[in-house]
């Protein structure tokens, strides 16, 4: 039989460097405990998407320099402000950025989710993002006159990454009513889940838990880490850590202080 | 707390509250207190409408499908009324959420455009909402446009800024002419206050009115009702503002 769940540093090695991740919000179940694994890996020129937005991952993730672009909305500590290393490596021109909106970003991956190449989407026209984004296209409504309307190309990860609450050894993975998650596994080739425990028997045979599960045919690997998104929230489960991101702000306002949380938090595998 | 007492946030709250007046569904984003607190007041004041959502709260997150629902119901017209801000907004209503100077090597580089580019379209009534009165923030010319202010006729779009609310005073947006209107100042404020710190030119009249206060009423239901709900969304606002100790997590 297949062995879907690994342990932690296995079922982050399907991510391989040079490919393209997706990655949710906060309120959506972040994989930070697979994202310090992957740090410690020592990934090197991954393609991050972040559907919509992002935090502490992808500030991490550039900060590291594990990343070779990103595609995102915004990236953002609330209202502790833009992540620092994500505004260092945008001012120093260190990072490839390709700045997006949040609804741009979702049509994109529903493009791949039913295979088609490209999805309408209005608003947008007038934004300087489209001059940054030479492969959006404004075209005219085929179906009405004078009616200009912007297509955004599909986007196909190589891998989809979030954390769950659980999934079970077959692999189906239970998201709940986070269903960017569905989106985010239908559209990337291959997915990974980080999830707070394992449950016996087979979530697709009962019914109310099939319809907010994902099914394994989606999913590549999927290991167990317990507080898998801190120091973030987890939907009503466990609220942020903000004493500690109150200090990674401090911290990675200076190249230097970056580098001592990672020595801190990242490389000496602190536990939750 | 006495009536007698009304902190500058209450009077914004009202200013807010009368602006999304007969909305059936108010999406407030994230770290938006203010703008919660209104909402939550007009549904109270309403009976249980308008609908509000708060994408960020598991309470009152009112959507199933995922992030994007918010976006779909938004582009059907389901959504009457939502909040934006910029790092920089001008006097035609661009907004700017990206950087300050030259895109390509940024002076300073913010969090990036969230939704903005798409619900300032969608959304009948947006209403702008800046904490920082200066010319730092109000700018002739935006260094970014994350989403214009306006659109030529034939761009599609139901919707736009109505109002930009500060701590000094509530400009109307004038959709016609992509400008915006002193409406009035808050009490406390001056017209020369405005001018010195608004770097877009605007329309007023000889006098400008001053900012009413919330009705007793209002600012009881408030004080009493809305803001021990607001401690489990926004603590530190609630403290601030209300002297309220955080609560236990909803």
């Amino acid at each position: 039989m297949v062995e879907i769940v690994r342990p932690l540093d296995a079922a982050v090695a399907v991510i391989e460097d040079g490919m393209s991740v997706v990655v949710p919000p906060d309120y959506s179940g972040v994989a930070m405990e697979a994202t310090r694994a992957l740090i410690r890996r020592g990934a090197r020129n991954l393609h991050l998407l972040t559907l919509p937005a992002s935090s502490l991952q992808a500030d991490l993730l550039i900060g590291a320099g594990a990343l070779a672009s990103i595609e995102t909305s915004a990236v953002s500590l609330g209202e502790m402000g833009a992540g620092p290393r994500f505004a260092a490596a945008v001012t120093a021109g260190k990072i490839a950025l390709k700045d997006a909106t949040c609804p741009a970003l979702h049509a994109a991956l529903q493009a791949s989710e039913k295979g088609v190449p490209f999805l309408p989407l209005r608003g947008v026209i007038g934004s300087d993002l489209l001059k940054v984004r030479p492969d959006w296209k404004v075209i005219d409504n085929p179906f009405a006159e004078n009616d200009p309307i912007l297509l955004v190309p599909a986007i196909r990860p190589d891998v989809a990454l979030f954390h769950a609450p659980f999934a079970d050894r077959h692999g189906n993975v239970w998201i709940g009513r986070r269903r960017e998650l569905f989106t985010m596994a239908h559209a990337s080739k291959q997915t990974v889940a980080t999830v707070e425990e394992i449950r016996d028997g087979n979530l697709l045979e009962d019914e109310t838990l099939a319809g907010a599960t994902i099914p394994a045919f989606y999913v590549e690997a999927v290991a167990v880490a317990k507080h898998g998104t801190w120091p973030l929230k987890f939907g009503n489960r466990y609220a942020e850590d903000t004493v500690h991101l109150r200090e990674y702000m401090q911290l990675a306002a200076s190249e230097d202080g970056f580098r001592r949380y990672l020595d801190l938090y990242v490389y000496r595998r602190r536990a939750a | 707390m006495s009536e007698a007492v009304i902190k500058p946030e209450e009077i914004l709250i009202g200013v807010v509250l009368r602006l999304i007046e007969g909305a059936k569904h108010v999406a407030v984003g994230a770290n938006s207190p203010m703008p919660a607190a209104a909402a939550f007041l007009a549904q109270r004041l309403g009976g249980g409408r308008p609908h509000v959502s708060l994408q960020q709260s598991p309470k009152h997150n009112l959507f199933t499908d995922g992030g994007r629902e918010l976006f779909d119901a938004a582009g059907q017209g389901r959504i009457d009324v939502f909040f934006l801000s910029g790092a920089q907004i001008d006097g035609h209503g661009n907004i700017n959420l990206v950087a300050i100077g030259d895109y390509a090597k940024p002076k300073v580089r913010f969090p990036g455009s969230f939704g903005s580019a798409y619900l300032y379209f969608v959304v009948p009534r947006v209403i702008l909402f800046r904490t920082e009165h200066s010319r730092r923030t109000l700018v002739p010319k935006v260094d970014f446009v994350s989403a214009p202010g306006v659109s030529p006729p034939n761009v599609y779009r139901r919707g736009g800024p109505i109002a930009l609310v500060t701590p000094f005073c509530h400009f109307a947006f004038d959709k016609a002419r992509a400008r915006f209107r002193l409406e009035s100042v808050h009490p406390g404020h001056t017209v020369e206050e405005v001018l010195d710190n608004t770097g877009f030119d605007f329309e007023r009249p000889a006098a400008a009115p001053v900012t009413p206060l919330p009705s007793p009423e209002v600012l009881r239901l408030l004080r009493e009702t809305i803001a021990p709900e607001l401690a489990a969304l926004y603590p530190h606002f609630a403290e601030r503002v209300f002297g309220l100790r955080p609560a236990a997590a909803e």
